[in-house]
């Protein structure tokens, strides 16, 4: 049987051993390394007898605090994996000199830097974002849970579904070798014929169907489940943020799943789309992508201003000043944002007038960005300013962010993009954004909230040592890249011949060498604040004396998260109730009602992935069953009406009375 | 929602709902539904404006005016436009909670959609054997894909129709059936609308061309 070659060809499709990369010393290892971790954890999960208690109290939960914890969990491993494709570029940039050819074969390299990307905008960003939201909105607005609180677990296993599949091109063939938007005709057929760019495809519609859909979610809950008396214009400056990013994911990515879907079709159909021949025009992906890639990368950074205006306002014990321009500055991005896609190809030929028009675009976005600076400066501005951890980040950010958004400016100016396109003065400038404005923002709002959903804060002394290698070593490691760029080097090199260059790949390297320290720091923190939990303990609930919703419940939140429904009549609600001595009801519990968990996410999303799996392979026979499964599970799911519970009033008096014990045990109100 | 002030504190700030009313199940379902199918719309707008930026790259293949059938086209149209009216029955006999009228209004309006369905796949059969298959031009490939997509979208509504009238039939005409009837009428006439911009903007300007 073994040996008829067309039953195997039906079976595994394109699936062969020579599709494992044993002959890769450097993959098998990791492989290696990931295969014993993952037994280690199976073994232990196992060993623990937890297997029951994670899938009924984490993987099957409809909790939006449990979902947003999951989401963080996926980001902060997926960084990892990110972060190591980063370290290899940077140490095969700095070798790469006088004949030598580095470490990394070219195959290799380029899956390197595609994955990276995709990684860290998708897998990384992506989550750690939806997960701050999922976790804090529906908080900071006084509800109980999302709109939808099935699809926001669904959500988040289809956006895991697709990490698991770029982590499988890993090992099981190979990742895109395009760059992180696959540009065609790059990415058709003729030139990339195996698996990478089918990896690539399936991984981000899977993952799309997930952000989508949360998308969705989180929009009605903001519009619909808002406290009585919180007015569009009483939210807290991160509900409006997330409710921006969340109508640009819904209103930009189905852009991309469009755009992905036509590049399968002329891969699989043999279309001809964006082909050289037949009437097909590869500039029109160009433009396609960038038309959702553009709104990204402000679904990226809305929600860390968001999160900055939280913690100025808190950390300054200040009113965020100038509440109402920060929310028009917000919304005034959100539209910009779908105006200025085409200066990320000046270069197209589309002549002075339509360059001119996106150049003028993109220099107006900084205009509201930069009200949304000054009102942070004001926040501070005789502010008794406390320098926790999320506030160091915060002044880290606004120093970072301000150079970052200047070399923007530049390169919005055409006749300077057409020197310095796809030159390393472009990747400088885009992660000193991201990582200067998404990233400290999440650093920032990981240790803002993580005592809301723990109960006890982070260890400040390992924070702060993280906090310095992650600052200098950016500097250390993008600073170079500016001066590269300038010079003209352009991006995705992997070796050089001028020796005058190495030395500022060599800073490079050792600038990124501080940020691996830095991310070890951020995983001892966590670990240590775990370890000292007794210590860092807080019973009260508000640890920061913060202004906003999230802190009126207990650190953490019950189930329900509020007993009953808190009234609004401030922008800084629970700032009002504290001033206005709210006493924190005792009596009076009634029964609440809830949603019930369910498996079916888990089984939906697994089931994607299969058909996602069956398609990179062409297996067919298991792209065709899986997906007639799929559409008949999710069939069957809508025959259970009964999706509800009520949590007992008892159940909810037992819960309120030990926090009444505790708070009466010492800590403050 | 109203705010019931708990008697102790009458004239003292209200900071939270004593007596709370319960949401409604699935208050939120039309504005989450709506906005989903806004994001369907921008689907099909990309794929509107693929069709406009290459419609006209013909590759020496054959050309709207080679191709298209109006007299087929109208007689497919005039299905789907039939097909909304009587699903606009089926929600009128809803309302008056008549269960065998609902079903019949849904059956008569899943017929038409197979025919709209039916008729679609035979003028592609059509094209495919005279050697316009979406292969042969970006206009063909952008003409087969918009056209084909909506195609998918009454399919999928078809098997979303059928499921509904099972679990009508099943468990009556309760409050969660009627929600998703509501819903699958908003696709319904959501794929309405879009045909409309395929015929006008495929068709019709594609003979003028």
């Amino acid at each position: 049987m073994f040996n008829n070659p067309d039953l195997l060809k039906f079976i595994f499709g394109r699936l062969t051993l020579d599709s494992l990369p044993l002959h890769e010393p450097i993959l098998v290892g990791t492989f290696v390394v990931v295969a014993t971790g993952g037994l280690a954890v199976l073994g232990a999960v196992t060993y623990f007898r937890l297997w029951g208690y994670l899938w009924r109290e984490w993987f099957t939960t409809v909790d939006h605090k449990r979902i947003g914890i999951m989401y963080m969990i996926l980001g902060i491993v997926m960084l990892l994996r990110g972060f190591a494709d980063a370290l290899m570029m940077r140490m095969q940039q700095a070798m790469a000199f006088n004949g030598s050819e580095g470490f990394l074969p070219a195959h290799h390299y380029d899956q390197i830097f595609t994955a990276h990307g995709v990684i860290m905008i998708f897998f990384v960003a992506m989550p750690l974002v939806t997960g701050l939201m999922n976790y804090v909105v529906p908080l900071q607005i006084g509800a109980r849970d999302v709109s939808f609180p099935f699809l926001n677990n669904f959500s988040f296993w289809m956006t895991t579904a697709g990490a698991v599949l770029v982590m499988m091109s890993l090992f099981v063939g190979e990742f895109a070798r395009t760059g992180w938007l696959a540009y065609p005709p790059l990415s058709n057929l003729g030139y990339s014929p195996d698996v990478g760019v089918d990896y690539y495809i399936w991984a981000l519609q899977v993952a799309g169907v997930g952000t989508l859909l949360s998308g969705v979610n989180l929009i009605c809950t903001i519009v619909k489940l808002r406290a009585p008396g919180m007015t569009m214009m009483r939210m807290p400056v991160f509900t409006w943020t997330s409710l921006c990013t969340n109508v640009l994911i819904v209103a930009s990515f189905p852009v991309l799943t469009a755009v992905l879907a036509l590049l399968s079709l002329d891969r699989y159909v043999g279309t001809d789309f964006f082909t050289n021949d037949f009437g097909g025009n590869p500039m029109m992906y160009v433009n396609l992508i960038w038309i959702w890639g553009h709104p990204e990368v402000y679904i990226l950074i809305l929600p860390a201003f968001g999160i900055f205006s939280e913690v100025t306002s808190t950390f300054s014990g200040k009113r965020l000043f100038g509440y109402t321009s920060m929310v028009y500055a917000t919304v005034v991005i959100t539209i910009l944002s779908y105006l200025v896609w085409l200066h990320h190809f000046f270069t197209m030929g589309s002549g002075a007038s339509v360059n001119s028009f996106f150049g003028i675009t993109t220099m107006i976005i900084s205009i509201p960005t930069g009200a949304k600076m000054f009102n942070w400066l004001f926040t501070m501005y005789r502010g008794r300013i406390r320098f926790e951890l999320p506030m160091m980040w915060t002044v880290a950010f606004m120093l970072t962010f301000v150079i970052g958004g200047m070399t923007g400016v530049l390169l919005a100016v055409p006749p300077a993009d057409f020197v310095l396109h796809n030159s390393l003065f472009l990747v400088a400038h885009f992660h000193n954004v991201i990582i200067g404005g998404v990233l400290f923002g999440l650093f920032a709002g990981i240790g803002y909230w993580f005592p809301k959903a723990f109960g006890f804060r982070l260890d400040p002394f390992w924070g702060k040592l993280s906090f310095w290698f992650w600052v200098i070593g950016f500097y250390f490691a993008f600073m170079p890249l500016y001066v590269l760029g300038l010079m003209g080097v352009t991006r995705r090199l992997r070796v050089f011949d001028d020796p005058s260059l190495q030395i500022w790949f060599m800073i490079a390297a050792f600038g990124a060498l501080l940020i691996f320290l830095g991310i070890i720091c951020f995983l001892v923190q966590i670990a240590v604040s775990v370890l000292k939990r007794e210590k860092l303990r807080d019973v009260s609930g508000d640890p920061w004396n913060a202004r906003t919703l999230e802190w009126a419940t207990s650190s953490p939140p019950p189930d329900y998260n509020f007993a009953f429904t808190p009234v609004v009549h401030d922008n800084d609600a629970w700032w009002d109730m504290k001033q206005r001595g709210y006493q924190r009801p005792l009596t009076g519990f009634k029964p609440i009602h809830m949603p019930s968990n369910t498996g079916t996410g888990v089984i939906l999303a697994g089931l994607s992935m299969t058909f996602a799996i069956g398609m990179i392979w062409y297996m067919w026979w298991l792209a065709g069953s899986s997906f007639i499964v799929l559409i008949a599970v999710a069939i069957g799911h809508t025959f259970n009406y009964h999706r509800n519970f009520h949590i007992a009033a008892d159940e909810v008096v037992r819960v309120e009375s030990a926090r009444t014990r505790l708070l009466g045990a010492g800590a403050k109100p | 929602m109203t705010v019931n002030v708990h008697p102790a504190q009458a004239g003292e700030p209200v900071f939270y709902l004593v007596d709370e009313h319960e949401h409604a199940e699935g208050a939120s379902t039309m504005l989450g539904f709506w906005i989903y199918l806004m994001s369907d719309c921008l689907i099909f707008a990309i794929l509107f404006a693929t069709y406009g930026v290459l419609g006209g790259n013909y590759a020496a293949g054959p050309a709207p005016k080679d191709l298209f059938d109006l007299p087929l086209v109208a007689v497919n149209t005039s299905m789907l436009l039939l097909s909304s009216i009587t699903y606009g029955f089926a929600m009128l006999s809803m309302e008056r909670s008549r269960i065998a009228a609902t079903q019949f209004w849904l059956a008569i309006t899943g017929l038409f959609g197979l025919a709209f369905v039916g008729i679609e796949l035979s003028e592609f059969r059509h094209m495919i054997h005279e050697g316009a298959t979406p292969q042969r031009s970006a206009f063909l490939s952008s003409f087969f894909t918009l056209v084909g997509t909506h195609g998918m979208h009454v399919s999928f509504g078809l098997v979303w129709l059928t499921t509904l009238m099972v679990q009508v039939w099943r468990f009556g005409l309760i409050e969660a059936n009627k929600r998703r009837l509501m819903c699958l009428s908003m696709f319904w006439h959501f794929l309405d609308v879009v045909w409309i911009g395929v015929f006008t903007f495929v068709y019709l300007l594609g003979m003028l061309r």
